[in-house]
């Protein structure tokens, strides 16, 4: 199918993006590398009436240390995620999540900050900078804020950012020493996660000192397993991480669609919890 | 109405298109590059893979707008005089296509995986085409295909 | 020299991967103007109003129309199989212009410069509906009082059409000492060809004439139902298939846009296009399946099978289209499949509903009917202790046995299942599956190993014309083909067959240069256009081989005999004292005296020095109509394992020992042996057309529609084993549709093998997470 018109704008710096995106108020859609917006637009479920393409927007894409921060460029493309030695090492979850999201051609142009700006709860990355404890540091008209991750995603393809905002940088506190592994569980290679868990733990003396667990497609925005992380600490073998993942899908709101019935997705996510926790901290 | 360059198959041409005009039209309706067919409208299929700026894209999930000042090699640029690719002679000796719809999407994400992983296991093949549909052959002659294609290559053959 | 069985690679690849194709979409002509088609979004509802106006205002849009603007010039869509004498037939009018009968329906049309010009002057027509109440549930349609689909026809029923053979069977299940009954789903299947359908049509139109290209895989066809539907006279018709992306049944069809298309053309006198998008196609390009079947069978204890009654609900949509209601039909005579019993019942219900229509998807019919049988007969192996192999070996024909006529009444020529069988089990390692099934069962394992096995067989080659007359299908079943030496000695054949992707070219080349004689890559074959190839009945149910191939091979050896004539006049012998080998005629016990029949080719080209009464050619052309169908047949063994907690199934291993006949060419059998496990595989696990309960396709887009990606299928163990086919000369049987025939049970088979010690009997299919999850959860209740 074939998009609907829109006016297009092509700032060349963050200060004039924000601009036009003041000026296109409700209407203007921002464009980053187009791997959500461009079916949305085809099947004609959005009708922007400007798009401001941010792709050629100096100093948004890589990659760098603050001390204890890892800041990645809301432009990073998944592809570059992947494989940026610095997110493997200090990241490493959203390396790996980042891994499974699309297909390769997908995350050659996909980036990180378009798919968090796009607020899908079934995307994986929602749910693995909600884990990582990240901010979301958007760029407006009075400057730049940051916003935690557990405030960012408000609901359904809805984010804290205001029309004028931009998604400039994720910071994440570096997790080195952390083990980690996203689970994602879904019905065929191509499809979407019927729901995934990442999780990351800090153990300590053979013992799960800390844990933390960003469900994804669990409810309207990506969502923490709170109960869960409550449970594990303390959490020494199998039995115990598997009793602390019973309550994985307390809190939840799990939506109703064509790969599964809520019911059967917090079954899925303590079951996914398990294994993601035990693949985490090493014993799964 | 935007003005656009942009370098296809080695030749660099400059047009007016609506914002919205999808890479894909562009190539096919605008440039009558038809070798790149389309298959889908939610970027599923892969049909219409094409390599910008050295990495595999959809192009139907691309404005050509977004090509702007940008390179890009499709199907029918494959070949150099008259000569074949590894992977297209691979194909071709594999029996990997039947109706070849999905052939121009195949080999240009394959190319794509060859280049960043010249030694594949048959299992990164099958991941790094799962974003190309193929109706006809169930897969298992493309996966051979490839690994060929990249056994070739090692001994020296440009794929 | 024998071409035939060797893995030729193909002659159709180099285009394909240069990209130097000819898909109907690339085609262009001048002043080409771009159809788009507005769709009813409602599954079921009453036109009150279509305003084109102001579509036609917006710039660049050329024309619009309603339903009601193009009837004059559009007659009903044809169905040619009414099975039964009082079939309900309803009008299918190409445009709706009263009502809408399913999501997708046709309500309008625009045709602007561009396609994208087009596609927003959709918007600009305004429609009014009222809604009627949707037509969804197959049992409820018969009800008394239900909706009606077609209210002019008094009844959803659109045909019933029994078969009894053998002893009575309310006879036969009183004595039996077991009757099983099993209600099984067939699920809407989208058959998904790669290249999305379009149309092009070129006028004259000074002389009211035209081109039709279409994405389809009936030309010929094609043409004799858009003379029909538009009344343009048919020798003013061309039909051209271009390069066909693939079919699988969805473009055995006459649509309502390939006659809109031409309908339009005609009226503006210009060249237009219509080229549907993917999730416009989910609406608008026929399912398949879409069944519900009751079986139930007979048999004693020591599992010699007595009886199988079979009943069968089948979605039609909301219309009949080329062969709907013959579908099922297709199957009728497949559910006793290999077996030998006394006693066969078979009700068939076709019914309508607010759907898509359904029509001919890989293996249709046959497919539903070796499931049904297959899955029933691991049911009964369970039932009687016996091992599902066991239980088919006591009950199939003996290889001994053939030629065997069957309780449906089909003769199968020829076969050998204990070939088939004994090859599958040891490629497979049987023996050890089963203990580590049995290790794991013990165990308590969360991850459980299942074996499916299907022992199948279909008929192939449609088909003999008197058979089909029987069964009321309004055309023959012969294939025609010509070969023509041309003067170089180069040679063409002209098929009938309308390939997308089955590599007729390369395979035609090779029956051609056996019996000619010549190099294979002297051989160019012609298809794909009424006015280079007139005569022909297309490329469906794994016919083109066996028929069109069988034509070929015959038209190439009238070539030899009537080269045969020249040869002996030249060489100044009698026919009789000459041979005929490797392309060369030489006369007996003089080798030195020898034409090769390329040489003959071009003497009969000057004529200078034939014989008196002899024409001056040697070209020949032969129509093959068939004596029986064939039957392939073979066995195919699935390995899967269960995730007991997340309920997903993954395929360890897959065997598929085939029976084919005689092999054309190895590599491209392979090949479509591969394609049709995919897709049989694909409706086991994976896909289904899901409708809401207003009749909305909710599974509207590939992103919804699970078509298998390479890593969601496994490396396939594919073998064969050989008996020739009786029926034809060339000894083939067809192998277009075997693995999607054969291996749908052997999945479901090997899923619920899994998890039948945790309590699970059965699984709808595709057997998703979610499925197995429940019904783990219902057994452990």
């Amino acid at each position: 199918m074939i998009p609907p018109s829109f006016e297009y704008a092509r700032p060349g710096s963050v200060e004039e993006t924000v601009r036009v995106l003041s000026e296109g108020g409700e209407d203007a859609k921002v464009l980053a590398g187009g791997q959500s917006l461009l079916p949305l637009l085809r099947l004609r479920l959005a009708f922007p009436e400007l798009v401001v393409d941010v792709g050629r927007v100096p100093g948004l894409a890589g990659v760098r240390e603050e001390g204890t921060t890892l800041v990645v460029g809301a432009m990073t493309t998944h592809h570059d995620v992947v494989r940026d030695p610095l997110v493997r090492r200090h990241a490493g979850l959203l390396a790996a999540a980042t891994a499974g999201v699309g297909d390769p051609a997908v995350r050659h142009r996909g980036t990180l900050g378009g798919s968090l700006a796009h607020a899908d709860p079934a995307g994986d990355l929602p749910a693995v900078v909600l884990a990582l404890d990240a901010e979301l540091i958007a760029a407006g008209p009075g400057g730049r804020r940051a916003i935690p991750a557990r405030e960012f995603f408000v609901d359904y393809l809805q984010s804290a950012l205001e029309p004028d905002e931009l998604l400039v940088e994720i910071r994440i506190p570096k997790t080195d020493g952390w083990g980690f592994h996203y689970e994602k569980f879904h019905r065929s290679a191509q499809s979407w996660a019927v729901v995934g868990v990442a999780a990351l733990v800090r153990r300590d003396d053979g013992h799960i000192a800390e844990a933390r667990i960003g469900l994804t497609n669990m409810g309207s925005t990506p969502l923490r397993a709170t109960a869960t992380e409550e449970a594990l600490p303390g959490s020494g073998d199998t039995r115990a991480v598997a009793r602390a993942a019973e309550s994985a899908a307390t809190g939840t709101r799990p939506p109703r669609d064509l790969s599964g019935s809520p019911e059967y997705r917090e079954h899925l996510a303590r079951v996914l919890t398990r294994r993601a926790v035990l693949a985490a901290a090493g014993t799964g | 109405m935007t003005r656009i360059s942009v370098k296809v198959d080695g030749t660099v041409y400059q047009d007016e298109v609506e914002p919205r005009l999808l890479l894909i039209h562009y190539l096919r309706d605008r440039l009558g590059l038809t070798g790149t067919p389309i298959g889908c409208d939610t970027s599923n299929c892969g049909v219409c893979t094409v390599d910008l700026d050295g990495a595999s894209v959809k192009s139907c999930s691309v404005l050509a707008v977004q090509a702007d000042g940008g390179e890009v090699t499709t199907v029918e640029g494959l070949a150099t005089d008259g000569e074949w690719t590894g992977l297209q002679r691979a194909f071709h000796e594999r029996h990997a296509l039947q109706c070849g719809y999905c052939t121009p999407g195949m080999l240009m994400a394959a190319r794509d995986l060859l280049r960043e992983n010249p030694h594949p296991t048959p299992d990164e093949v099958r991941h790094a085409l799962e974003g190309n549909l193929c109706r006809c052959t169930g897969y298992q002659n493309i996966v051979r295909a490839v690994l060929a294609a990249a056994e070739t290559a090692g001994q020296g053959a440009a794929t | 020299m024998s071409e035939v069985g060797t893995a030729r690679l193909r002659k159709e690849d180099a285009r394909l991967l240069t990209g130097q194709t000819r898909w109907t979409d690339n085609i262009d002509a001048p002043g080409l103007l771009h159809l788009a088609v507005l769709r009813s979004p409602m599954a079921h509802a009453r036109i009150d109003r279509v305003d084109v106006s102001a579509a036609l205002e917006r710039p660049g849009v050329v024309a619009a129309f309603s339903g009601a603007d193009l009837a004059p010039d559009l007659g009903s869509l044809p169905c040619a199989w009414p099975v039964t004498e009082d079939i309900v037939l309803p009008e299918h009018p190409p445009i709706a212009v009263d009502e809408v009968r399913y999501a997708g329906d046709p309500v309008a049309v625009v045709v602007a410069r561009d396609r994208y010009t087009a596609a927003d002057a959709l918007e600009a027509v305004e429609v009014e509906y009222t809604p009627l109440p949707p037509v969804l549930d197959l049992e409820a349609a018969l009800a008394e009082g239900a909706p009606l689909v077609h209210s002019d026809k008094g009844t959803n029923r659109c045909y019933d059409w029994p078969l009894r053979t053998g002893e009575d069977f309310a006879a036969v299940r009183q004595r039996a000492e077991v009757t099983l009954k099993r209600r099984y789903h067939q699920q809407r299947l989208i058959p998904n060809a790669m290249e999305p359908r379009a149309v092009v049509v070129t006028p004259v139109a000074a002389s009211d004439e035209y081109t039709v290209y279409s994405s389809t895989q009936i030309p010929h066809i094609l043409r004799v139902m858009l003379a029909v539907v538009t009344e343009v006279p048919e020798h003013r018709l061309r039909v051209v298939a271009p390069d066909v992306g693939g079919g699988f049944g969805s473009k055995l069809q006459v649509y309502g846009e390939e006659a809109i298309t031409l309908a339009v053309a005609r009226r503006l006198g210009r060249p237009v296009k219509w080229t549907e998008s993917r999730s416009e196609g989910y609406l608008a390009t026929h399912h398949g399946r879409g069944m519900i079947q009751d079986v139930e069978i007979a048999a004693n204890r020591d599992g010699r099978l007595l009886g199988l009654k079979v009943d069968l609900l089948v979605d039609m949509g909301a219309y009949l289209m080329l062969v709907t209601p013959g579908i099922p039909i297709l199957g009728a005579f497949m559910y006793p499949g290999i077996y030998k019993m006394r006693s066969y019942e078979l009700g068939v219900t076709g019914v309508f509903t607010t759907r898509t229509p359904t029509d001919a998807y890989r293996g249709a019919g046959r497919p539903e009917a070796t499931y049904a049988i297959e899955r029933i007969m691991d049911e009964l192996a369970v039932e009687l202790g016996l091992d599902p192999v066991e239980l088919r070996r006591r009950n199939w024909i003996r290889h001994e046995e053939f030629p065997y006529t069957t309780i449906a009444g089909l003769t199968y020529d020829s076969g050998n299942y204990e070939a088939a069988t004994d090859k599958a089990l040891a490629l497979f390692d049987y023996d050890k599956l089963r203990a580590e099934q049995a290790d794991r069962n013990q165990r308590g394992d969360t991850v459980r190993l299942g074996i499916g096995v299907s022992t199948y067989t279909e008929m192939c080659g449609l088909a003999p014309s008197r058979v089909l007359r029987d069964l009321r299908y309004a055309a023959g079943g012969w294939e025609a083909a010509s070969v023509r030496m041309l003067p170089t000695g180069k040679v063409e054949v002209v098929t009938g067959t309308s390939p997308h992707g089955q590599g007729h070219v390369t395979c035609w080349s090779q029956i051609a240069a056996d019996v000619l004689g010549v190099p294979f890559e002297d051989v160019q074959v012609v298809h794909g256009d009424t006015r280079a190839a007139p005569q022909g009945m297309d490329t469906y149910g794994s016919r083109s081989l066996v028929v069109g191939g069988t034509a070929v091979h015959q038209a190439a050896t009238k070539v030899v005999d009537k080269a045969r004539k020249v040869a002996a006049h030249l060489l100044e012998a009698s026919e009789r004292d000459l041979e005929f080998t490797d392309g060369v005629f030489s006369v007996k016990g003089s080798p030195d005296a020898r034409r090769t029949i390329q040489e003959i080719a071009f003497e009969t080209f000057t004529s200078h020095d034939l014989p008196d009464g002899v024409e001056p050619t040697i070209n020949a052309g032969h129509l093959t109509d068939p004596d029986d169908f064939s039957y392939p047949h073979g066995t195919h063994l699935c390995a899967v394992e269960v995730d007991t907690e997340t309920g997903q199934t993954r395929i360890r291993s897959y065997v598929a020992v085939d029976d084919v006949g005689r092999v054309i060419n190895p590599m491209i059998v392979e090949g479509q042996v591969h394609g049709g496990l995919a897709q049989g595989i694909a409706q086991a696990l994976y896909e289904e057309a899901v409708y809401d309960d207003e009749g909305n396709l909710v599974s509207g887009t590939m992103a919804d529609y699970l078509v298998p990606s390479a890593p969601d299928l496994p490396e396939f163990v594919t073998e064969r084993a050989r008996t020739p086919a009786t029926t034809n000369p060339l000894g083939v049987k067809g192998v277009g549709e075997a693995g999607t025939i054969a291996s749908t049970p052997a999945v479901v088979g090997a899923v619920v093998d899994a998890l039948r010690p945790l309590g699970v009997r059965d699984l709808r299919m595709p057997c998703t997470p979610e499925r197995v999850w429940q019904a783990l959860k219902e057994a452990s209740a």
